[in-house]
């Protein structure tokens, strides 16, 4: 009896110091890793003195926590590594509107929620990688050239379990319907080289092996990869240039619908937003500042300029499931 | 109708299941409306692919986990060959590697861009092609190597608590020592064995982590698919409420198969039965070595390589707290856990009604489910209470009004003990089970009862089957991802939160040092508890 007295007045005493809060902090549930977010933070608190408390987890736990606590939640902010999850956030009403000048005037409208709710901090292009010993550049042309026949064989794709490829097909249906979607999907599924991959740097390992000629990856994958082997014998090309662009996702934030601190965390967003920290937000991954005004880190510039989809990024999610479902039906495992 | 005795064990076992249940409900609740459009997709495009592989990988874990778990155990605990004395307790190292760090270490050095085809290719030229690395066969194998040490562990205690009067007078009887093993040794050992082979397809149904490695798809990737990519959390629990009912199926032939098999607990040996020479030596040596190698020795060593390739530049001091934040944890989660166990195993054994039997497998359900799923709905569950309970009743007593329990480190732990009940019932009520009624019995009437009998009696005989139950608890926790990240306190970042940081942006080689780290944390429990029941034997 006395041993569970005791274990029980731990137990609470435990729970009580969960709950301690301090006024001037802001609290956020990040689906980006702790290394790709610290030194973000660490720069706020050491020019403001407000602290940040974050813990990391995938997106779908996080908003369903969000959820499930309601008005009673610690949590001030939530960040994505997409704009679909932004986007579901936004329709389970877990977040409040921004309504902030300084957000609307360092990010164009395409990388924000068209009901201000959520804002875009960096980007993420998605484009294809080709092998320099099989393929010559212009041999390439756009995403959708990739189902030609001349590639039988030849086409390494992610698994569609992936967001960021649920993310493309949903601008694809956007841009072209879904049976012309489907019917690109299918082909490149015909043209896959190997079984799909679990991540993206397989993916351009397997290329640079020969097991490959082409793939669809994010850029930052490559910029990691092309770290530690300079010689790595794969390169970047941007696709539809002469159309639509390249399919660009994005890491982004918005602010709680019942943040206990709604009013720090909205300051820490907008600075987020400047210039002072869009720079080192995006160069911790190389990914290229949602600030238009900010230019790319020397390293992720040195892969050439491009012309980025302008497509709203948010169809990403209005479309998710319907693109995942296509997906499903074109074999794309 | 129970004894009024036995009544007074109810109330225990009551709790623990209702705190099962607790998240259990969740998932049966989420049966209130059904999204036709994704179950209609489902079903056309994906449920039959995935549960005839669901099925395949049950067979081929189920399989090989036995013929591994129980040819390991027979050896290293009834024969002398060389290299025993080591093996015994290095065979179940494997245990300490979680099933995605295996099978990202299998992967990367197997696959076509991995060391061992480059170098292929560059002996024998670039058209070489070798057999598909991430194809049914390959997840079986590192499924098996993973799940096996818990057929191991337990089968080999049967063997050891078997004692050595059965398996002479099977030798006197004119037995040879094949025939004793199938006639004598191996039915007797069938219940451990049934409870670790229970065990290891829980955790093949529950992994999503190493699957996903492969890109094999299961009924678990469907639940995720739903979650994740149709913003479907309903969907995706009734899925999973249809897993659980997988489980229950597997738990109750579980239980039938053990039948009326009574195991006892005889004077241990005082040597090894079998003195193995020559060839059988070697073969026994050797089928040992190669399992610890390719289940140890050769993952270890890739990720040895890729730390120093890669991770580590990634060493600081924040390791310590890493290393403290997940020592506290496993150790807290496996004092409490193997407790609880320990009162639920009494209450079955001393009241051994329906009604308890029924209680008993409710509390031990947690288990089935796929880590992030039963996190979730211990999530809903915690955060409901703390809507419906805590808030108002610190409001009335004057608090702060604001919920406890979620984002605690009581809550953190208390989902481990839903998530972990069942590993560490097995064990112990395995062992509870070899003491014969009859030895309480004459402790009593010497005048030992009450707490000095379980001291005194019961506790000693018990210290095994406890240390087993420790110990998978323990490590299960260390290696335990999903509840861990969802529901840690701030700051409470363990080392397998840091490889899920790492594999989640595909960085493989720097997850090496967290995963390398967590091997090496996880080892020295796994020593230690082998070494202390291998005494037995010496």
């Amino acid at each position: 009896m006395q041993l569970s007295k005791s274990l029980f007045a731990a137990f609470t005493l435990s729970a009580l110091a969960g709950a301690v809060q301090a006024a001037d902090e802001v609290v956020v549930y990040s689906a980006r890793i702790d290394e790709l977010i610290k030194p973000v933070f660490d720069a706020y608190t050491e020019k403001t003195g407000v602290k940040v408390k974050f813990i990391t987890d995938k997106e779908a736990p996080l908003l369903a926590r969000l959820q499930a606590e309601g008005a009673n939640t610690p949590a001030d902010m939530l960040i994505t590594v997409d704009a679909g999850n932004l986007w579901q956030a936004e329709q389970e009403g877990v977040l409040k509107a921004l309504d902030s000048d300084v957000i609307e005037a360092n990010i164009p409208a395409q990388y924000r929620s068209s009901t201000g709710s959520w804002t875009g901090l960096s980007l993420r292009a998605r484009t294809i990688f080709y092998s320099t010993e099989r393929v010559q550049p212009n041999e390439l042309s756009t995403y959708e050239a990739l189902a030609d026949k001349n590639w039988e064989g030849r086409l390494c794709l992610r698994t569609s379990k992936k967001v960021y490829n649920q993310s493309l097909t949903a601008t694809l249906i956007e841009t072209h319907g879904a049976e012309k979607t489907e019917e690109i999907v299918k082909g490149w599924v015909a043209n896959l080289a190997t079984d799909v991959f679990p991540d993206d740097t397989a993916l351009l390992q397997a290329i640079d092996a020969g097991q490959c000629d082409v793939g669809i990856t994010n850029t930052y994958y490559y910029g990691r990869l092309v770290k530690q082997q300079p010689n790595l014998k794969v390169k970047p090309f941007w696709p539809n240039q002469a159309d639509r662009g390249v399919h660009v996702n994005l890491a982004g934030a918005g602010v709680t619908k019942h943040a206990p601190n709604a009013e720090a965390a909205q300051k820490l967003l907008e600075w987020m937003t400047t210039e002072e920290a869009q720079g080192l937000f995006a160069a911790l991954n190389q990914e290229f500042p949602a600030n238009p005004a900010v230019p790319a880190s020397p390293e992720v510039a040195a892969w050439g300029s491009f012309k980025a989809d302008s497509i709203a990024t948010e169809v990403a999610g209005k479309r998710q499931a319907e693109a995942t479902m296509l997906m499903d039906r074109a074999g794309w495992k | 109708m129970a004894h009024p005795a036995q009544r007074r064990w109810y109330p225990v076992a009551f709790a623990v299941a209702l705190l099962v249940l607790l998240p259990l409900s969740v998932l049966l609740l989420s049966w209130h409306e059904i999204d036709r459009q994704i179950w209609a997709h489902l079903w056309q495009t994906q449920l039959p692919r995935l549960m005839a592989n669901t099925g395949v990988l049950v067979l081929g874990v189920g399989v090989g986990v036995t013929l591994l778990g129980v040819s390991l155990a027979w050896l290293t605990a009834l024969c002398e060959f060389p290299g025993r004395r080591w093996l015994d307790w290095a065979l179940m190292l494997p245990f300490a590697i979680p099933a995605y760090v295996l099978a990202f270490v299998f992967v990367g050095l197997l696959d076509f861009a991995g060391p061992l085809q480059t170098l292929l290719r560059d002996w024998f030229g670039s058209d070489l092609r070798l057999p598909r690395v991430r194809s049914t066969g390959g997840v079986i194998i590192v499924l098996v190597l993973v799940f096996y040490p818990y057929v191991y562990l337990l089968a080999r205690n049967a063997f050891l608590a078997q004692g050595k009067g059965l398996m002479e007078a099977a030798r006197v009887l004119g037995l040879t020592p094949w025939q004793a093993f199938w006639r004598v040794a191996l039915p007797m050992a069938r219940p451990a064995i049934g409870a670790g082979l229970a065990l290891a397809i829980m955790e093949t149904l529950a992994d999503f982590g190493a699957v996903s490695v492969f890109n094999f798809d299961t009924f678990t990737t469907a639940i995720y698919k739903t979650w994740y990519s149709f913003y479907s959390l309903t969907s995706a629990t009734q899925l999973a409420s249809l897993l659980l009912l997988a489980v229950m199926l597997v738990l109750y032939g579980e239980r039938r198969a053990r039948g009326a098999v009574r195991p006892v607990n005889e004077r241990p040996r005082g040597k090894a039965l079998y003195h193995l020479r020559g060839g059988q030596a070697l073969a026994a040596s050797f089928w040992c070595g190669l399992v610890f190698a390719c289940g140890f020795v050769i993952p270890v060593l890739q990720l040895l390589v890729w730390f120093w390739q890669r991770g580590r530049f990634d060493l600081d001091e924040r390791y310590v707290a890493l290393i403290l934040h997940t020592l506290y944890l496993g150790g807290m989660a496996a004092l409490i856990t193997v407790s609880v166990a320990l009162a639920l195993a009494f209450a079955r054994r001393l009241a051994p009604t329906r009604l308890m039997r029924t209680t008993v497998g409710v509390a031990n359900l947690g288990y089935a489910l796929p880590g992030s799923m039963l996190a979730v709905a211990i999530m809903l569950a915690f955060s409901w209470l703390d809507r419906e309970l805590v808030i108002p009743l610190s409001s009335a007593l004057g608090g702060a009004g604001k919920p406890l329990l979620l984002g605690s480190l009581s809550a953190l732990l208390l989902a481990y003990l839903i998530r972990f009940m069942a590993v560490a019932y097995g064990p112990l009520e395995n062992s509870l089970a070899r003491i014969r009624p009859s030895l309480p019995e004459a402790s009593r009437s010497l005048g030992v009862g009450g707490v000095g009998l379980f001291f005194r009696v019961y506790l000693p005989l018990l210290l095994p089957g406890a240390l087993s139950a420790a110990l998978l608890v323990f490590v299960d926790v260390l290696k335990e991802m999903p509840a861990t990240l969802l529901m840690r306190p701030f700051g409470w970042d363990t080392l397998s939160v840091r490889v899920f940081e790492m594999t989640s942006e595909g960085e493989w080689a720097r997850a090496a040092l967290p995963a390398l780290t967590l091997v090496l944390v996880g080892l020295l429990p796994v020593i230690l508890l082998i070494r202390r029941s291998a005494r037995r034997i010496g």
